[in-house]
């Protein structure tokens, strides 16, 4: 039996009157890429919001590594070991890549001052050992503005590593790159499974998702309509389901 | 030589010698074709004496404008600071310790009603300071009925007034050895503090901040608290020089402070700045008025000069800025 990381129960979210979340319940275990997937506006946005504590939810309850959690903020989220990775969010351009790997978490004495010289030789380390970056054009000291979308998240990825996050969640982490770069981030997700990590994800591109993730959860209206282990599915058939769920609306879970 | 301008150094501080560089050649016109004024130390007194008061400010304010905000109300914080500042040292007499901790408490008040409007009523910072600008001086006019404050009998001649701008040496005026110490420090600050660092990607990008865990609200008003503490501090600075409160103090302050950040190299776009070209842009500003005049032309060219070597420097800035993209 798989050990679970989080665990969502019973989980409303309304803004105003639109219900965008309703009775969400999934589950996340140690070493699982989970993806999650739906249409526009079936609320896939909101409930990893709901997770990295950008939103809090209406009801419902959260369960981290087997203890229920009210998640306030993101920097609470990340404290407790969830990291998002959003592609145009995740790092900002014109600061210093060492600067933003630590940013929010910076390494500094007790009067608040950054210990500069202990960010750069540990961003370095990061570069090296956790991402791969061996290209000499991309030091500590460049700014982000230089760097491709695939290693923006390459960035980001090595961030969460470092700081020793459980659970990963990815904002349409392929979106606009070019193959190769898509190839760069799919492995990135691959290789979070061989440290025990577990990844949450959204993506639009099914071929994308297929390749990595291990489950499939399918949001329509807010609501979870499917829940698929990849052994049980293949991957025609996924995206049969999907266009089953565009045509009609509804989607045929018992079979 | 090209070693040199391929350098880590040069390649990171283009603004900065860019602005040196600037300032360098309009100290070099100013010697050249006023050698008879440019040559003499009263010039340079002159200048350490009226920099200060604005350049204080500039200082300050290019963390607002860092974040990508503007604050316009300081002129008038400098007013009401000021005149809470002269009416509680007739009142009690020249207790200078009270009178210090009120004006600047309500400075950083002032500051923090900007900060609120701007983050949690989410009112944009040009407008919700165009209003407190009014505000603030309005309620000088109101409870100062037009007329101004001597603290001349409580303040000349005190170790405050001699802390405060009383000559180093004879020579030096104490509140430009303040500007130099505190510029220092927020230098410091901007750049090797936890919070200025926020400053930074705050302005850079404000949802990729709030993913990193960074509280975005809490940073902008802290910035426009320190706004409202630095304005309070230059009106004192500016009532002790002066000896005297007047109803429009702070009223010249918003077009030369504001110059001196931007000709200083700080993006209006927020996100990159630099506290070492603010000082710079204070030292352009702050000579252009006394610079023209001893070059011969009259007084009507500082408006046009000012208008001009703002709007040269900030096309250069864009054009590097793009460049880079």
């Amino acid at each position: 039996m798989a050990e679970e990381l989080l665990k969502l129960e019973n989980i409303y979210k309304n803004f105003g009157n639109v219900k965008v979340l309703k009775d969400v319940n999934i589950k996340i275990n140690k070493g699982e890429v989970v993806a999650l997937i739906g249409d526009n506006g079936a609320g896939k946005s909101t409930l990893i919001k709901v997770i990295t504590g950008v939103h809090s939810p209406n009801s419902g309850k959260v369960f981290f590594k087997n203890k229920e959690v009210q998640i306030k903020s993101v920097a609470q989220s990340r404290k407790m070991g969830i990291e998002a990775v959003y592609q145009e969010r995740a790092l900002c351009d014109q600061q210093e890549l060492f600067r933003n790997i630590f940013a929010g978490r910076e390494i500094t004495n007790s009067f608040g001052f950054l210990d500069i010289k202990k960010q750069r030789k540990e961003a370095e380390k990061i570069l090296r050992d956790y991402i791969g970056f061996t290209s000499k054009a991309i030091t500590v000291d460049s700014q982000v503005m230089g760097l491709s979308g695939g290693e923006k998240q390459g960035v980001a990825f090595g961030r969460s590593l470092y700081f020793n996050s459980d659970l990963i969640v990815l904002d349409e982490p392929t979106m606009g790159l070019s193959i190769q770069e898509t190839e760069k981030v799919l492995n990135f997700v691959k290789g979070l499974k061989k440290e025990n990590k577990s990844a949450i994800f959204i993506d639009h591109n099914i071929i994308h998702v297929y390749g990595a993730a291990d489950r499939f959860i399918i949001l329509d209206r807010g609501e979870v309509v499917g829940e698929f282990n990849k052994e049980e599915i293949s991957r025609e058939e996924l995206v049969q389901k999907m266009i089953q769920l565009h045509e009609s609306g509804k989607i045929k879970v018992e079979d | 030589m090209s070693n040199l301008l391929n350098s880590y150094f040069v390649k990171t501080h283009k603004l900065e010698i860019s602005i040196t560089i600037i300032a360098i050649v309009l100290f070099l016109i100013y010697f050249l074709g006023a050698p008879h004024v440019f040559t003499r130390f009263p010039i340079y007194r002159a200048f350490m004496q009226s920099m200060p008061f604005f350049g204080i400010i500039a200082i300050s304010a290019t963390f607002v404008v860092t974040l990508g905000e503007i604050d316009l109300s300081f002129p008038s914080i400098v007013g009401i600071t000021s005149l809470i500042f002269g009416m509680v040292m007739t009142s009690t007499d020249g207790n200078v310790f009270i009178a210090f901790i009120l004006a600047t408490s309500l400075g950083m008040f002032a500051g923090l009603v900007n900060g609120l409007l701007v983050t949690k009523i989410g009112i944009p910072s040009i407008v919700a300071t165009i209003g407190t600008l009014f505000f603030w001086r309005g309620l000088v006019n109101v409870i100062s009925q037009g007329s101004g404050i001597a603290i001349v009998d409580v303040a000349d001649g005190t170790w405050h007034h001699m802390i405060f701008v009383e000559k180093l040496f004879g020579k030096i005026p104490m509140q430009f050895i303040w500007f130099i110490v505190l510029t220092g420090l927020m230098q410091w600050v901007y750049r090797y503090h936890k919070f200025g660092n926020h400053i930074h990607f705050v302005g850079d990008n404000k949802a990729s901040a709030q993913m990193m865990g960074i509280n975005v609200d809490n940073v902008k008003i802290i910035a426009f608290v320190q706004l409202g503490f630095f304005s309070a501090l230059a009106g004192i600075f500016t009532m002790y020089e002066m000896l005297y409160f007047w109803p429009t103090q702070g009223e010249g302050l918003m077009l030369t402070t504001l110059a001196a950040v931007f000709v200083g190299g700080t993006s209006v776009f927020g996100g990159k700045g630099t506290i070492f070209g603010t000082f710079i842009g204070v030292l352009i500003i702050g000579s252009l008025e006394s610079g023209i005049v001893a070059l011969g032309l009259s007084g009507f060219y500082v408006k046009f000069i000012n208008g001009l070597m703002i709007t040269v420097a900030v096309t250069v800035y864009a054009l590097i800025q793009r460049r880079k993209n």
